[in-house]
């Protein structure tokens, strides 16, 4: 059952000093146009900052985008901080960008839920989330 | 699939109406003595040369940077081996933002997309062995722009090369950080006066060095169409010059020493047009506008790169063919320098094969293909020179957007467009609207969403050394405890207090690249003075 994307929040951001950022300003549009609602942090932030805001603004998901090949480093510190705030049960997390195929699954174990390479369409990125929020605000519904 | 003629008018790539055949009436209010002219001649349409590629070919400059400056110093002699004729530096991210490698913002990113330099000592290890004074050499950096300078005219003057003997370019595109890139260190007013202390210092003290290399490249990587790359490069270029000029330099001083650098797309007519247009435009601003008066300051000469956002991971080697293609255009169009993007872009930065097949392929195309025989190839195309009059036409409802913002000047409108977010959300836009063609299956892309194939053939990707990032660290740490304190000390305080006072800051900062201060103590004292910049999250 999926659930109403008017109901899902989601925030994204870009972690380190990384400066490609088309592509989640294009899935900002989209899912905004898909009906969420979108915070998006910009760039520059920590894994600490992430999840300071994922706490306050009570967010289901989160997407990450990195294309500095960093990723391997930075996302378990981001993991570690959702789970110092005890929410990494909470959220949803997504990472994409430059991601070579052999760290998906490492990432996967890490507990990144959604792993989007570039090319990945907007709708596989929505779907996904319609798919799979199925807690708190965002009760499943028909 | 059957093929079928579409009753709709064409587009190109940009959303430009093509028609289905092209009559000299397409073109009638076009003057060829007027609006093309000689190659070599104003307004430069054919080329900012009479003879172009029968002069000399374009250079063969691909970019490269990874990992520690010794490492990528073997990949330029390496390509140099190979065909190359010019060095053009990729920087990581810490230093392209004006962190040293410690610091906690670069952890993961160290050498990492580039090579990394936190001092002087890093700048002589990347040119070890290569003669500052005869091969040119491109910084591709643009805040922490005057850092990077000053190292390398320190380690040229220590190794006793005179200044007026360097040929090369700094990018030094502060603007563009913006919307494009995104490798900001300061804010749009401090970057704009750094980028201005620099053109002021080389046309006095270095002079047949390139001091801005105004980029559309990373706007057009952003997702801008061809349009908006054209019109925000040309806009920007009008901010610099406004604003040397406002330092009370003449405009021939400078402006023969500012190029270009643009993004080539797989629309092959469009690009060429958008690389005729360009000359045209920028030549009749510095004319009119300007009142520029030598031709070298209304000649505009480009670098050209094509787009790594166009490259698939599906079927990579597809990739070989849009970079030929990118190539070609380019060529038609003129460019003077090429880097062409290595095929396995989209998994990481490029391999080794993938660098010598990129260069192979400008090799072709300069040997094999013809296209260097005749100036302008395609000069007097009906729908080339329609093309070139419509791209120019768009670029100017653009520039006279920003003008307007600006009440009459460029300069304070870009920095109101920047400051509004207007650039960044209109690129925004274009990108957005260009995914959704890709996904509604408008834009057909081969490999991802049409004609996929079963093939899952492995690269052999370029493999990074983690351990790189540990040696620079310690590098970082010699280099500190190795330096006199108090000479560093005493250098960044009177950095401060000449950015206080206004001063152009490339003599304070020589000064302190001298005594090893690092390009991320560097930034921080001007952070300290003109405060951070924050990324607005525009989208």
């Amino acid at each position: 059952m999926a659930t109403q994307a008017t109901n899902i929040k989601v925030l994204l951001a870009k972690l380190g000093l990384d400066g490609h950022d088309r592509g989640i300003k294009v899935i900002a549009r989209a899912m905004r146009d898909a009906g969420m609602e979108v915070v998006y942090m910009g760039m520059r932030v920590t894994p600490d900052q992430v999840a300071q805001t994922a706490l306050q603004e009570d967010v289901d998901v989160v997407g990450i985008s990195l294309l500095s090949g960093a990723h391997m480093r930075l996302v378990p510190r981001l993991i570690k901080a959702f789970q110092e705030r005890g929410i990494a049960e909470d959220i949803l997390l997504m990472v994409g960008g430059t991601i070579p195929e052999d760290d998906v699954e490492p990432l996967h174990e890490m507990g990144v839920q959604g792993v989007f390479p570039v090319g990945t369409f907007t709708t596989t990125m929505t779907d996904f989330i319609t798919t799979n929020i199925s807690r708190g605000r965002s009760a499943p519904q028909a | 699939m059957a093929d079928h003629i579409d009753e709709q008018p064409k587009r190109s790539l940009s959303g430009l109406e093509v028609k289905p055949v092209y009559t000299p009436d397409d073109i009638a209010n076009t003057d060829f003595a007027r609006d093309l002219g000689q190659p070599g001649e104003y307004p430069f349409t054919r080329g900012p040369y009479p003879n172009m590629y029968l002069g000399r070919l374009w250079t063969r400059r691909q970019i490269a940077g990874f990992g520690t400056a010794k490492a990528t110093n073997e990949r330029y002699r390496f390509l140099l081996d190979h065909g190359q004729n010019g060095i053009s530096t990729d920087f990581d991210h810490p230093t392209l933002t004006g962190y040293d490698s410690d610091h906690e913002l670069a952890e993961g990113e160290v050498g990492r997309l580039g090579v990394a330099i936190d001092s002087v000592r890093d700048i002589d290890d990347l040119f070890l062995d290569i003669p500052l004074d005869k091969v040119s050499v491109s910084l591709t950096i643009n805040h922490p722009a005057i850092v990077l300078l000053s190292m390398f005219l320190s380690v040229a003057k220590d190794r006793g090369v005179g200044w007026d003997a360097l040929r090369g370019t700094v990018q030094n595109d502060s603007l563009k950080e913006f919307h494009g890139q995104k490798t900001f260190a300061l804010g749009p007013r401090p970057s704009l006066k750094l980028t201005t202390d620099i053109v002021e210092f080389c046309t006095n003290h270095v002079p047949n060095w390139y001091t801005i290399s105004i980029s559309g490249y990373h706007i057009r990587e952003s997702g801008s169409d061809a349009v908006q790359e054209l019109a925000f490069t040309i806009a920007q270029g009008m901010a610099y010059v406004e604003s040397a000029m406002e330092r009370g330099l003449p405009v021939d001083s400078f402006a023969p020493r500012l190029s270009f650098f643009f993004g080539c797309h797989n629309d092959v007519f469009e690009e060429v047009a958008k690389f005729r247009a360009a000359r045209r435009l920028w030549a009749r601003i510095m004319k009119d506008r300007y009142r520029a008066q030598k031709p070298e300051s209304m000649r505009l000469r480009f670098h050209t790169q094509t787009l790594g956002s166009t490259l698939m991971r599906q079927d990579p080697q597809n990739n070989i063919a849009r970079g030929t293609l990118q190539a070609l255009a380019a060529v038609l169009g003129g460019t003077q320098s090429l880097h062409v993007s290595g095929f396995d872009e989209a998994f990481d930065i490029p391999s080794e094969e993938a660098m010598r097949m990129s260069l192979a392929t400008q090799l072709i195309l300069a040997h094999e293909s013809g296209v260097a025989n005749t100036v302008d190839p395609l000069g007097g195309s009906i729908f080339v020179e329609s093309m070139t009059n419509d791209i120019e036409e768009a670029a100017w409802e653009y520039i006279n957007k920003i003008e307007d913002l600006g009440a009459g000047s460029l300069k304070q409108g870009m920095l109101q467009a920047i400051d509004t977010g207007y650039i960044e959300r209109e690129i925004a836009r274009s990108a957005y609207e260009y995914q959704l063609r890709i996904e509604n299956g408008d834009q057909v892309v081969v490999g991802l969403n049409q004609y996929q194939s079963e093939s899952t053939q492995k690269l052999e990707l370029f493999q990074f050394d983690p351990e790189e990032e540990d040696w620079q660290k310690a590098r970082l740490a010699e280099t500190r405890s190795g330096r006199s304190a108090a000479a560093v000390k005493s250098a960044l305080s009177s950095l401060k207090q000449a950015a206080q006072d206004d001063k152009n800051l490339m003599p304070p900062v020589l000064e302190a690249v001298t005594v090893l201060a690092t390009e991320g103590e560097i930034l921080d004292t001007l952070r300290d003075v003109y405060g951070e910049y924050v990324d607005p999250g525009v989208f």
